[in-house]
């Protein structure tokens, strides 16, 4: 029987992160798209401190794992503001439409 | 609980009740109350500073080891909150000319402050990252507050999403440091990388992350792709501030972070400082020649003088600390002055930001034309300008080090970049005169541009108040 230890945490997380950060920049639809990304990275990071938090006996990195799910909110929040600003401008969220400034 | 002893906190905690306090009268007395509000938190800002003054600087750590006040910290609060000041003092004006007076403006600005008061006094990666995301949080409602304004929205979204990224970037460095030294106080993590006999490879790892993270915050190349757009997309009077206060708090953050706990891994982190801080010379120097805005200008020539910062830090000295302290205050002074004048650019009713938009100033508007010319001339570093000693000193740190080439690509790229800086003193007085601009220069912008263009010529006569006051600061940071 495999035992699950922090190292698949890890890889796993790695993996999530990698894939956040990919869909950042290979995305070429949609501005949601992104902020579903960032929270995805961010989700990563989480699933990181709780493992290590686990595995060193020690409740810091759970605590974190709390604040970072605020500040996430908070961040989404404002994200999502932003965005719909800029459709009320644009009357669109493709990415390819964020382009007027170029140099 | 033994060190429950708030005094240390006491700026922070008078300038989140002003910022709540004005909040509400905000939100009681409407857009009409925002000039009175503007001005109120200026002198929330000054008081704050008077506050700062009277608590006494020497090292103290509260709150269980998470927050630290100690001579540097004190002397980057102080920067900061004259950076505050007067992007304050630029914007009244600004903000009622281009329509956007909202009450929310000043008190974003308020709160951004206190963010960045936290981010130069964490001692723990939690206040770290809380200070840091109340800041950018902060800023990124900033660069979008134009609300009618495209340019203005893209800013907002480009440098949410890319913040973002960056957080992503430095939360998941933060994770790694934690998994790898059991910790998130300073003083342990200093501790535990002190006695390691190998630095693992995930700790080295997550120190890059943290770095890369903070590079998008200081604008270092490679993470500088947002600077340029976001400086000219977003409200003048909200690029100034961009480009005066945030980066002295990023700063303050990356040097103790930096010298406190990691100088045990300096080997590791020397490399990459030394790689952005080159790049960043390099790309501001010629990625400006072909700017025609100038606030694009700007933004390149900020992400250069990174660059020039940066050096201070390679050299890991104290000496190059202090050098970096000394450099960032005569930037943040000399790039006011510089705002000044830019948000002066205005043609009837509207402002123009093109660099040919100033062809001719000095016959059409001496008052303008000459400040500027000086300050182009610090910024290029040309002595007697206070610009001059800056560079000298950052250099200085770096030959000291025995950090030779990085020393003379310095030079190099500041002899590239001088060219721009001087194209806009010709274009000012040797170019066919444009149109004036609109006349009227107000009180707080003409006194800023006074401030700043004496500090410039004036910092000859006495450089040692400054000099010795902001080694004495990063001093601090050697002690322990």
């Amino acid at each position: 029987m495999l035992e699950i230890g922090l190292s698949h945490y890890l890889t796993l997380a790695g993996l999530l992160f990698t894939i956040g950060v990919f869909g950042m920049f290979l995305n070429r639809k949609n501005v949601i798209v992104i902020l579903m990304s960032v929270e995805l990275m961010l989700l990563a990071v989480n699933i990181n401190f709780v493992a290590f938090s686990a595995y060193l006996n020690d409740l810091v990195g759970q605590v974190f794992t709390m604040f970072i799910l605020t500040v996430a909110a908070a961040e989404a929040a404002i994200g999502l503001a932003i965005l719909v600003v800029f459709f009320r401008n644009k009357g669109s969220i493709a990415v390819e439409e964020i382009s007027s400034m170029k140099g | 609980m033994t060190d429950f002893n708030l005094i240390p906190l006491l700026p922070e905690i008078f300038l989140s009740l002003v910022g709540m306090g004005l909040l509400i009268v905000g939100v009681s007395q409407g857009n009409v109350s925002t000039r009175v509000i503007c001005w109120s938190s200026a002198a929330g800002f000054v008081i704050t500073g008077l506050i700062l003054l009277g608590i006494g600087w020497e090292t103290q750590t509260v709150l269980n080891g998470m927050f630290v006040m100690d001579k540097f910290a004190g002397f980057m609060k102080l920067l900061i909150l004259t950076g505050l000041v007067a992007a304050v003092g630029l914007s009244v004006r600004y903000i009622i000319q281009e329509g956007m007076e909202r009450f929310e403006y000043p008190i974003l600005i308020i709160f951004a402050g206190i963010g960045m008061m936290i981010m130069v006094s964490a001692n723990n990666l939690l206040t770290l990252y809380m200070g840091l995301e109340l800041q950018s949080l902060s800023l990124y409602v900033l660069a979008a507050f134009h609300r009618n304004s495209m340019r203005s929205s893209e800013a907002g979204i480009k440098y949410f999403v890319l913040g973002a990224l960056s957080s992503g970037m430095l939360l998941f460095g933060m994770s790694l440091i934690y998994g790898f030294t059991g910790s998130v106080d300073f003083t342990t993590i200093g501790a535990t990388v002190n006695n390691l006999s190998a630095i693992p490879f995930g700790l080295t790892f997550g120190l890059v992350f943290v770095l890369a993270g903070l590079a998008f915050k200081i604008s270092a190349v490679p993470f500088h792709m947002w600077t340029p757009d976001v400086y000219q997309g977003a409200p003048t009077s909200v690029t100034a501030l961009f480009a005066i206060v945030p980066k002295i708090a990023a700063f303050g953050l990356l040097m103790r972070l930096l010298f406190e706990p990691f100088m045990g891994m300096s080997e590791q982190w020397v490399q990459i400082i030394y790689f952005i801080a080159v790049a960043s010379m390099v790309v501001g120097a010629f990625a400006a020649i072909a700017q025609g805005n100038i606030k694009r200008l700007l933004a390149y020539s900020s992400i250069g003088n990174m660059g020039y910062a940066l050096m201070g830090l390679v050299a890991g000295t104290a000496e190059g600390a202090g050098a970096v302290v000394l450099y960032l205050t005569i930037y943040m002074i000399m790039t006011a002055g510089v705002f000044a004048v830019v948000l002066s650019m205005r043609r009837q009713g509207m402002a123009v930001y093109k660099i040919k938009d100033l062809s001719g100033l000095s016959q059409t508007n001496p008052g303008l034309a000459y400040p500027l010319a000086i300050l182009m001339f610090s910024m290029s570093g040309i002595p007697p300008a206070a610009g001059f000693f800056g560079k000298l000193v950052v250099f200085n740190a770096a030959v000291a080090s025995g950090y030779y080439i990085l020393a003379v690509i310095g030079v190099l790229s500041s002899v590239v970049a001088a060219f721009y800086y001087l194209r806009v003193v010709k274009v000012m007085f040797f170019d066919e005169p444009a149109d004036a601009f609109d006349g009227g220069l107000p009180f707080a912008r003409r006194a800023i541009l006074f401030i700043s263009v004496l500090f410039v010529l004036g910092f000859v006569i006495k450089p040692n108040i400054f000099v010795s006051s902001s080694f004495d600061a990063a001093s601090v940071l050697f002690q322990g």
